[in-house]
């Protein structure tokens, strides 16, 4: 009966916050604009532009999750075994641009970048040639790692302090050597952690509009870019659902696999 | 020669110093314990051994050869860890092969081994479980059978048979020293069991605060403890205040009795340890004091009593039972009397060793 009453509000939560929403999407994405049933707003992505879109946000975003992974693996092993005393901040240092507004780091990076940007200024004035990276899916990529690099670091982090010394310890005294140590044992038991950054890196990235848009110049479009012009400038609101519960039932799927690979690949991964 | 040889070996934690100048000496297929209260510097020991922690100062030699510095999948030796430490990502045969699979040996003859590893320590059939599907008993046991699929030279094992119960623990130590036996592996065991202690190895040492109270056979160290802490930690023990009044004569709570200790010199204090199963319960007036009966409780075999004489609480052993209140006198066969010099100091009692 208490426990009832203490689960109202999350019941409240769940109801207003994600059922509601996604009803309304839903009844959106399966209709036309005259209020009738259609699955064409669905059927839409096959059609060729938007097909492009998907894959081209399906490659940045898999380049991306790639590139956070392997900085932020062996930044996570750098950091677990660093012996500084002030250990935390170290890692404090390292996901602190992930307080910062989202927006506001891309944009830096628009400024970075631009033709006359500061990294051009730089490279001019020690006579280096020009960075002509603004407006490609290069700058797309760059914005995206750097933005979405701490939620990978993070996870990756806990699940590697998380390992028991004395495993560790027990693979050396077992005669076997870093690298053994590393693929037998560090990666294996860290594979919660790789999943987790995984998922939150490439979410974002298959779905992002932002960065596309002010690192992209217009120029890189995005299933994102295409939702949300759908949304605003096209203001056909029935397309824009219908695209993005494709969208959330590829995530849905593609978490779902992840998932899988967690549970089976246990041990051995890679 | 020595196959294994601490010298001088200091280490200390954040300024607080846990082996002063330790030294050991261990021969090739001997079985030495390392017995001790908690906290003595045990595992620290075996961890400079086994390479997971650097002296501060000192050296470790294996057959001569400086290995201080080598790092621990280098040196010949394997460590069942007091933590279990088993691989949480691996099932219990893939646990066991580990250090098979990295020498690289074939898979049949690591099957083999699994096999045989897993029937030595009681668990057949188990190669498929998961590790924490298994009580902590079990896994302490894939910890030995780990460690000895390896045939390392040496074998470091700490507290290896702490979660067991009696039956399989005795079980357990029949079967390390068969394998000790079998297979020529020197042991370096540690416990705070003195039983296991006493019955398992060819040599014990005693250790206290990071010193090395006193280094012997079982025997040496049951029967002839070198001071209070060695005779207080060994069994049960009276320790009672005496002054050696002159060779082959102590005086105890205002009695003389006949010892066979001498060269102590003349009316010197020192400490006396009587085992409790040594000292014959008699007829008022038969023996040398006269007391009587404080508590008796029955501990399996035979009687443990307390007897209050000459001003000291008597701890005894008899398989005859004396009723609470019951009259007695207590005698003491001189060669089972133990006289021990009062340590000066702390350290005069860890120097007096060292030699
Ligand atoms: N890494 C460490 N950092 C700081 N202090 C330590 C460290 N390792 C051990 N110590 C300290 O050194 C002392 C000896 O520890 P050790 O583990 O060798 O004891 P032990 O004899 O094995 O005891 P037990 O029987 O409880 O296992 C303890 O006081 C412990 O707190
Ligand atoms: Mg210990």
């Amino acid at each position: 009966m208490s426990k009832k009453i203490f689960s109202g509000p999350f019941l409240l939560f769940i109801i207003c916050g994600t059922i509601v929403p996604l009803g309304v999407i839903t009844f959106y994405g399966i209709t036309d604009r005259s209020g009738a049933f259609t699955l064409e707003n669905i059927t839409a992505i096959t059609t060729g532009e938007h097909m492009e879109a998907l894959l081209l946000a399906l490659g940045l975003a898999l380049i991306s999750t790639v590139i956070c992974l392997v900085i932020a693996f062996p930044l996570g092993l750098i950091l677990k075994d660093s012996k500084l005393g002030k250990k935390g901040f170290m890692v404090f240092i390292f996901i602190l641009p992930m307080w910062m507004n989202f927006l506001l780091r891309t944009m830096a990076w628009q400024v970075l970048l631009e033709r006359n940007g500061i990294i051009n200024q730089v490279l001019g004035l020690i006579g280096l040639p020009d960075l002509n990276i603004i407006n490609t899916p290069t700058a797309v990529v760059l914005g995206m790692v750097y933005d979405y690099l701490p939620f990978m670091i993070l996870p990756i982090y806990n699940a590697l302090i998380k390992i028991d010394k004395n495993v560790i310890e027990a693979a050396y005294d077992l005669g076997a050597g870093y690298r053994q140590v590393l693929q037998k044992i560090i990666i294996p038991l860290s594979v919660p952690g790789i999943v987790s950054g995984v998922t939150m890196v490439f979410v974002p990235s298959l779905t992002t509009f932002a960065v596309s848009n002010m690192l992209g110049g217009g120029k890189v479009n995005l299933i994102g870019n295409i939702i949300e012009q759908e949304f605003t400038a096209s203001s056909n609101w029935n397309l824009g659902a219908g695209l993005s519960l494709v969208m959330m039932i590829f995530i849905v799927i593609s978490m779902a696999f992840i998932e899988k690979f967690d549970r089976n690949g246990e041990g051995n991964i890679i | 020669m020595a196959l294994i040889e601490l010298l001088d070996i200091s280490k200390s934690f954040e300024g607080e110093t846990v082996l002063d100048e330790f030294n050991l000496k261990i021969k090739e297929n001997e079985f030495i314990t390392l017995l001790g209260p908690s906290g003595c510097g045990k595992t620290t020991t075996l961890r400079i051994l086994g390479g997971f922690e650097t002296p501060d100062t000192g050296k470790v030699l294996f057959q001569g050869q400086d290995i201080t510095n080598l790092a621990p999948n280098k040196r010949q030796i394997n460590t069942v860890f007091q933590k279990y430490a088993l691989f949480p990502n691996m099932n219990i045969a893939d646990n066991i092969a580990f250090g098979l699979k990295i020498s690289g040996k074939s898979k049949e003859y690591i099957k083999d081994k699994v096999k045989y590893a897993l029937k030595l320590v009681n668990l057949n059939g188990y190669e498929k479980r998961s590790v924490d599907s298994l009580s902590g008993g079990q896994q302490q046991r894939i910890a030995i059978a780990r460690a000895i699929v390896n045939e390392p030279r040496v074998l470091l094992l700490d507290e290896p048979l702490g979660a067991l119960d009696l039956k399989l623990r005795q079980e357990m130590q029949y079967e390390l020293i068969r394998l000790k036996n079998e297979l020529g592996i020197t042991f370096l065991y540690v416990t705070h069991d003195q039983e296991e202690a006493l019955t398992m190895s060819d040599k014990v040492v005693v250790m206290n605060q990071g010193y090395i109270q006193q280094m012997g056979t079982p025997e040496e160290i049951y029967n002839e403890p070198e001071n209070a802490f060695v005779a207080a930690f060994i069994g049960d023990s009276n320790i009672i205040d005496g002054i050696m009044m002159e060779d082959r004569m102590v005086k105890i709570c205002g009695q003389v009795f006949p010892c066979i200790d001498e060269g102590f010199g003349k009316k010197k204090p020192v400490d006396v340890v009587i085992r409790p199963e040594d000292i014959i319960i008699g007829k008022p007036g038969s023996g040398i004091l006269d007391g009587v009966v404080t508590s008796n409780v029955f501990i399996g075999v035979h009687y443990e009593m307390c007897i209050e004489a000459g001003g000291f609480e008597w701890l005894a052993q008899n398989t005859v039972s004396y009723p609470v209140g019951t009259a007695v006198s207590i005698d003491v066969a001189p060669e089972n009397i133990q006289i021990m010099n009062k340590p000066q100091s702390e350290d005069e009692e860890a120097l007096a060793l060292d030699e």
